[in-house]
């Protein structure tokens, strides 16, 4: 069967990529609007990004959401990456099929739940809610992405340079450290950098498990986009965007290069 | 697995850590949610009645459990809001899904018919969007759509309406904010199920003679319907629960349960029966998740 792109095909890629991508570029070009109204074109400028600079609360909200995103998504990673080491060994353990389905769980749960239920155990336990309660949340809701990208690879690998290693008698414990960990590095960072943009975006379970002085930046924009479309909060979103796109297209490309240096040292071990 | 102890995995151990964490954090808060559900708003800090007191011991226990009571279900099931709430978020997810269905499958199969070397960066371009932030956009249909917005200004200049329509605030905008949003939740599980199938069938099809759509027909789709439900199900359970895009596209008659949930608590305050919808939505839910959990088990299992 030969693989031509009938018409019908080419079009209903092309249209679903120009759904997806036209509104973007509108937002991202009207954050170069002069103008302050949105139907009217007022020539290219930066004032909106100048505006930025003076914004204290949009920067620290900015700042405190960073760290967030960088505490939760390294906790997420370390606990998702156990959960699937654990997920796909065939041990034993008691109450294995609760943790698989408390492990895969979140990935469906409606935030508003996520958020209310967290909320609710902070308040149980008399926790002041703030920095720390949006980063254990943040964990608790990315986790589970982690858990399923590092089992997705876990599956496809090769069991058995785990098995020849124990067989020459290492320590399963040095094993993991050894072989298994650098073969799966790539799904731990793209687990990483998945839970590390969920934080980032996280509007809901962190408007319930923030407090006083934690305001995240989607917080912020929030109470800002209900009052209306305000040019600055496009500037705010275009630099979102453009660190999102270079950091996706930065790590497929390492990606790539790892991919490429495999291959040539596999292709150097055959000759 | 080898016999000998010392080369085994010890599991227990690894899994030590992310159990109890779960445990922690995803399970407890769920009973405590029912627990507050079935208390009675107070203006106290926290604003609900009975708290449990366990310094008290069992009689603590047994005082607690007199005083539970389903009022917040009760209102729940005798307010008209609440089941006009649940009803439009089923109505809601169900069309959602099958516009995302109607969209989202020909987009996957053209990918799935790609030359091959085109289709990693195709899938790309459908998953970069959902690394871009959820709530830019949804706010991205706010420039749009609303009534000084680019839509009216295009549809205006085209003379295809007279007068600048009300696209924001509507049940359209929620629907084109929902389609927009999960467009790559659909696209990718489709587009998995599409790629992996034997090409043989088809080749098999069409050398005894079965035209091109009898093929697809008969072929393709039935083996693509694992795909369209895990699709439909990671689709379906979310937009039931959605917030944000019914927040900031919607009108104000008629509430998703998202919305209604969000409102009583942080507007009226009322802990319990937010708690209780929290409850009702998730009983709504468990049949869909736990379907959509034991296909992505079964998945995951099936490529070992």
């Amino acid at each position: 069967m030969k693989r031509s792109a009938s018409l019908f095909n080419t079009l209903s890629v092309a249209l679903g990529l120009a759904f997806l991508y036209l509104p973007i570029t509108i937002l991202v070009i009207y954050s170069f609007n002069a103008s302050r109204l949105v139907t009217l074109w007022g020539g290219w400028s930066l004032v909106w990004y100048r505006e930025l600079l003076h914004d204290v609360a949009v920067q620290h909200a900015a700042w405190i959401s960073l760290r967030v995103a960088v505490l939760s998504a390294s906790a997420a990673t370390v606990l998702g990456t156990l959960a699937a080491t654990a997920l796909t060994r065939p041990g034993p353990f008691r109450g294995r099929l609760l943790f698989s389905g408390m492990a895969y769980a979140p990935l469906v749960m409606p935030e508003v739940i996520t958020g209310l239920s967290l909320l609710l155990l902070f308040v149980a336990i008399n926790v002041d809610r703030g920095f720390w309660t949006v980063v254990i949340a943040h964990t608790t809701l990315t986790m589970c992405f982690v858990t399923v990208i590092v089992q997705s690879r876990l599956i496809e690998f090769d069991r058995s340079l785990e098995e020849a290693a124990m067989d020459l008698g290492c320590p399963p414990f040095k094993t993991f450290l050894t072989v298994t960990l650098p073969l799966i590095a790539p799904a731990i960072a793209a687990g990483w950098m998945l839970a590390f943009s969920l934080s980032l975006d996280d509007l809901v379970v962190a408007s319930f498990t923030t407090g006083p002085g934690a305001t995240t930046l989607p917080i912020r924009i929030y109470s800002e986009v209900r009052l209306g479309v305000k040019p600055e909060i496009n500037a705010v979103c275009t630099i979102m965007i453009a660190v999102v796109a270079v950091g996706t297209i930065a790590s497929s490309l390492i990606a790539k290069s790892g991919a490429a240096r495999r291959q040539r040292a596999a292709l150097g071990a055959q000759i | 697995m080898n016999g000998e102890p010392e080369k085994r995995w010890n599991v227990r151990a690894i899994v030590l850590l992310p159990y109890l964490w779960l445990a922690v954090f995803f399970l407890t808060p769920f009973v405590i949610v029912l627990k507050i559900s079935l208390s009675q708003t107070a203006l106290a800090q926290p604003p609900y009645l009975p708290v449990l007191d366990l310094a008290a011991g069992w009689a603590g226990l047994i005082e607690f459990a007199k005083e539970l009571s389903v009022d917040s279900y009760r209102l729940l099931s005798s307010d008209l809001l609440y089941l006009l709430s649940y009803l439009k978020s089923l109505q809601v997810a169900a069309i959602s899904t099958i516009i995302l269905l109607a969209i989202g499958y020909p987009f996957a199969y053209g990918i799935a018919r790609a030359p091959r070397g085109l289709q990693p960066l195709l899938v790309m371009a459908v998953v970069l969007p959902f690394w871009t932030s959820f709530l830019i956009r949804v706010y991205a249909w706010i420039n749009i759509l609303q009534r000084d917005g680019l839509l009216n200004d295009v549809f205006l200049r085209l003379q295809i309406i007279n007068a600048p329509a009300t696209w924001l605030s509507s049940d359209t905008a929620i629907y084109i904010g929902m389609v927009y949003s999960y467009l790559p939740f659909m696209v990718l599980p489709l587009y998995a199920t599409l790629e992996k199938m034997d090409d043989s069938l088809l080749e098999a099809a069409a050398d005894l003679g079965c035209p091109r759509w009898k093929t697809f027909w008969l072929v393709t789709l039935p083996l693509s319907v694992r795909g369209a439900v895990a699709g439909a199900l990671l689709c379906f359970i979310p937009i039931v629960g959605e917030f944000v895009i019914p927040d900031l596209l919607g009108g104000s008659e008629t509430l998703m349960i998202g919305q209604t949930l969000w409102t009583e608590f942080f507007s009226n305050r009322d802990w319990p029966v937010a708690s209780a919808i929290a409850v009702m939505l998730l009983a709504l839910l468990l049949a869909p998740i736990l379907v959509y959990e034991r296909l992505q088990r079964r998945s995951l299992e099936e490529g070992r």
